[in-house]
C-alpha cells in the first residue's frame, strides 16, 4: 500500500540556518504521527516541504504517491492544511469563506455549498454562519481554518500548531475534532511543541531538535526510554529518606533516587497503581510519616529532557544580551 | 460530490473570478476603504483647484482653466496611487496565511494575482467615476469627441491595471503590512509631482524637462487633456508630446510584459523562507 507520507533525507536552509538536516518521514494511511519539537526544530518546515508551499534543498517526498516537487496539483487535491494562523477571510463570513475555498478546490456551485453547510454543522459553526469573521472567538476562526482545510474531503491532512494560542476549552474542543477526524481514517501530520497534545492525539510521534530526527516512537515507546511509573514520596523527616529507600525497595524496579536535603524518594516501579498501594501500606508499617505522595508517569517533558538534556521550552531564551534587547524570532 | 472538470484556461478564468468575488465582497464590508479611495482624489482636485489654484497666477486661461487642466492629471495620480492598495492587500494576505492557504489548493495559482487585480480594477473605475463627477462640479468638461473620451477612460483603466501589477509584485516582497504601505507609497511621490499632472513641464528647471517629459503619469496625464480636449498649454513639440497617447499605452504594455511573469513567479515560486 502507497505511504501516506513517505520523505527521504529531506534537507533545508534558509541562508546560514540549517532548518532540516536529512528528516526521513514514513506516515502510514490511516495513522495520526505528531511532530514533536521546540520553536526552530523544523517543524513548520517540513510541513511546508510536504504541502507544496516550499522546494526542499535535497531529498525526495511524496504526500499520498505525488511527489511534492513534480506533482504539485496532484498533492495539492488530496491534502488540506491548517497552518499557524486561521487562514481565513476575516471580512467575509464563515459561509463565504468556505464556499470560496470550496470553488477554488474545484467543487461545482451547488457542491460547493451543500459542503460549506455540512462542515458549519459539524463544527458547530452554524448560528455563526453568516457573521464576519471579526466576531469570531479565537477557538471559532481556528474551527472555521480546520473546517476549510477539509473542504476537499483531503485523504492526508496537515496540522502545523492547531491549538497554539487557544485557551484550554477551546483547545480541548480542537482535540475532539480531530480525534474525530481520525477516527474517520484521515490521515494527519501534526506538529506541536505541547507535549501533552502530542500524547492526546498521535498514535506515533517523531521528536525533532535543530532539524534532526531525535527519536521516534508511540508515546509509550517514548517513555519506555526514559523509564516506566516513578513513586515520588516526601517524608517529614529528612532522617526518614534512607530508610523510606529501604522499605520500598522490594517494590520497586530499579535502584531507587533519594535526595535528603529536599527529603524527596523517588521509586522506579512496574505494578503501577497497585504499586502505590502496597508502599503506602508498607511505609505505614514502618511507621513512616510521609506529606507526599504520588504515582507520577514520565510525559514527554521528561523525554525531551532525557534525549536532549535541555527542557523544550527554555533552550531557545538567549543568554542575556548585553545591549539589553531581545530578539524574538517568530514561526515555526 | 465530485470536483468538476474544465480544460485549464476555463479554470483560470473561474478561479480569477472566485477570487476577484472575495475581495469587491471585502470591498462592501469595509465601506471604508472604497470611501478613503475617493476621498484622496477628490481631496486633491478641492485643494489644487482651490487653495493652489490662486496662487498659480501664470497659467494662462487663469484659475478656470487650471482647474480643468488639472482634473487629467488627478486621473494619472489616482491611477498611480492604485498600486498602494493592492501592495498592502497582498502584504496582509501573505502574513496572515490566507495566501498559503491558496498555494496549497488545487486551483489555478496566477488567478491569485489576477483575481486580485481584477477587483482592484473594479474599484479604480469607481474612482475614476467619482473623480469625472468631482471634476465636473469644479469646471473640467469633455471637449473632445465621444471616442476621444471613451479612448481617454480605456487608457486609464488600462494603465491602472498595469500598474497593479507592480503593486502586487511589491506586494509580495514586502515583510509585512506596515512596510507595505510606506514602500507602495515611496516611490509614487516624486513619480507623480516630477510629471506635469500640477504644473506644465516648460516651467520646471531644464535638467529636469526630459525626466518629467517622459515620465509616464506625465504621458499619461497628457494623453488624457488631448482625448478630453483639455487646455493644454506650454505643450512642446517633443516627441512624447507628440506620441503621449501611444506612449502611455506603451507604458502599461511594458509595465504589465515585466511585472505580470514577475509577480506570478514570485507567488509561485517555492524556495523563499516564508517563516523559518
Amino acid at each position: 500500500m502507497t505511504k501516506a507520507i513517505s520523505a527521504q533525507g529531506l534537507v533545508k536552509s534558509f541562508g546560514d540556518v540549517q532548518a532540516l538536516n536529512g528528516i526521513d518521514l514514513e506516515v502510514e494511511q490511516g495513522s495520526v504521527v505528531g511532530l514533536l519539537g521546540p520553536n526552530g526544530s523544523g517543524k513548520t518546515t517540513i510541513v511546508r516541504i510536504l504541502t507544496t508551499l516550499l522546494n526542499a534543498d535535497s531529498g525526495t517526498a511524496s504526500v499520498s504517491g505525488f511527489d511534492v516537487q513534480s506533482q504539485p496539483d496532484d498533492v495539492r487535491s488530496v491534502i488540506g492544511l491548517t497552518g499557524q494562523y486561521a487562514a481565513v477571510d476575516q471580512y467575509l463570513t464563515g459561509r463565504e469563506n468556505l464556499e470560496l475555498f470550496g470553488r477554488l478546490f474545484h467543487l461545482s456551485k451547488r457542491d460547493a455549498a451543500t459542503r460549506a453547510d455540512e462542515l458549519l454543522d459539524r463544527f458547530a459553526l452554524s448560528d455563526a454562519a453568516d457573521r464576519g469573521i471579526k466576531g469570531y472567538s479565537g477557538g471559532m476562526r481556528r474551527r472555521l481554518d480546520l473546517a476549510a482545510s477539509l473542504i476537499g474531503r483531503p485523504s492526508v491532512l496537515f496540522l502545523d500548531e492547531p491549538t497554539t494560542g487557544l485557551d484550554p476549552r477551546s483547545r480541548q474542543g480542537m482535540w475532539d475534532v480531530i480525534q474525530s477526524l481520525v477516527a474517520e481514517g484521515t490521515t494527519v501530520l501534526l506538529t506541536t511543541q505541547y507535549l501533552e497534545e502530542a500524547d492526546q492525539l498521535a498514535s506515533s510521534i517523531v521528536v525533532l531538535d535543530h532539524g534532526n530526527v531525535i527519536a521516534k516512537g508511540t508515546s509509550d515507546e517514548l517513555k519506555n526510554q526514559v523509564g516506566g511509573d516513578r513513586i515520588e514520596l516526601v517524608v517529614s523527616n529528612a532522617a526518614d529518606s534512607l530508610r523510606a529507600a529501604t522499605v520500598l525497595a522490594p517494590f520497586g524496579s530499579a535502584q531507587a533516587t533519594v535526595d535528603e536535603d529536599a527529603k524527596r524518594v523517588l521509586v522506579p516501579v512496574a505494578g503501577g497503581s497497585n504499586a502505590i498501594v502496597d508502599a503506602i501500606r508498607a511505609l505505614d508499617e514502618a511507621s513512616i510519616a510521609i506529606t507526599d505522595i504520588a504515582l507520577r508517569r514520565p510525559t514527554l517533558d521528561d523525554v525531551f529532557l532525557s534525549l536532549t538534556g535541555r527542557i523544550t521550552e527554555e533552550d531557545q531564551a538567549p543568554k542575556a544580551p548585553k545591549s539589553g534587547r531581545r530578539s524574538r524570532r517568530g514561526g515555526n | 460530490m465530485s470536483t468538476e472538470t474544465r480544460p485549464l484556461l476555463g479554470w483560470f478564468v473561474a478561479d480569477t473570478l472566485a477570487v476577484a468575488r472575495r475581495h469587491i465582497l471585502k470591498i462592501t464590508r469595509v465601506p471604508e476603504t472604497l470611501f478613503f479611495a475617493l476621498i484622496q482624489p477628490v481631496m486633491f482636485v478641492l485643494l489644487f483647484a482651490f487653495v493652489f489654484g490662486g496662487a498659480i497666477k501664470g497659467f494662462p486661461g487663469g484659475a478656470q482653466d487650471y482647474r480643468a487642466y488639472l482634473i487629467s492629471g488627478i486621473f494619472a495620480q489616482t491611477v498611480m496611487f492604485a498600486v498602494a492598495g493592492i501592495t498592502v492587500g497582498i502584504t496582509e494576505d501573505a502574513s496572515k496565511g490566507i495566501m498559503d492557504r491558496f498555494r496549497s489548493l488545487p486551483m489555478r495559482q496566477s488567478a491569485v494575482l489576477a483575481g486580485h487585480t481584477l477587483a482592484s480594477l473594479a474599484q479604480n473605475a469607481l474612482v475614476i467615476i467619482a473623480l469625472s463627477i468631482t471634476g465636473l462640479a469644479v469646471g473640467w468638461r469633455i471637449r473632445g469627441s465621444a471616442t476621444d473620451a471613451i479612448l481617454a477612460y480605456v487608457l486609464l483603466a488600462t494603465f491602472a491595471y498595469a500598474v497593479t501589477w507592480l503593486g502586487a509584485w511589491i506586494g509580495l516582497h514586502m515583510p509585512n503590512p506596515e512596510v507595505a504601505g510606506t514602500a507602495g507609497l515611496a516611490w509614487i511621490f516624486p513619480l507623480t509631482f516630477a510629471s506635469n499632472v500640477f504644473t506644465p513641464v516648460a516651467t520646471m528647471p531644464g535638467w529636469l524637462q526630459p525626466i518629467a517629459l517622459w515620465n509616464p503619469v506625465s504621458c499619461l496625464a497628457l494623453a488624457c487633456r488631448q482625448l478630453f480636449g483639455n487646455p493644454n498649454p506650454f505643450v512642446g513639440d517633443s516627441f512624447p508630446e507628440r506620441h503621449a497617447m501611444a506612449l502611455s499605452f506603451g507604458w502599461a504594455a511594458v509595465l504589465l510584459a515585466i511585472f505580470v511573469p514577475l509577480a506570478v513567479r514570485s507567488f509561485k515560486s517555492r524556495n523563499a523562507g516564508g517563516q523559518a
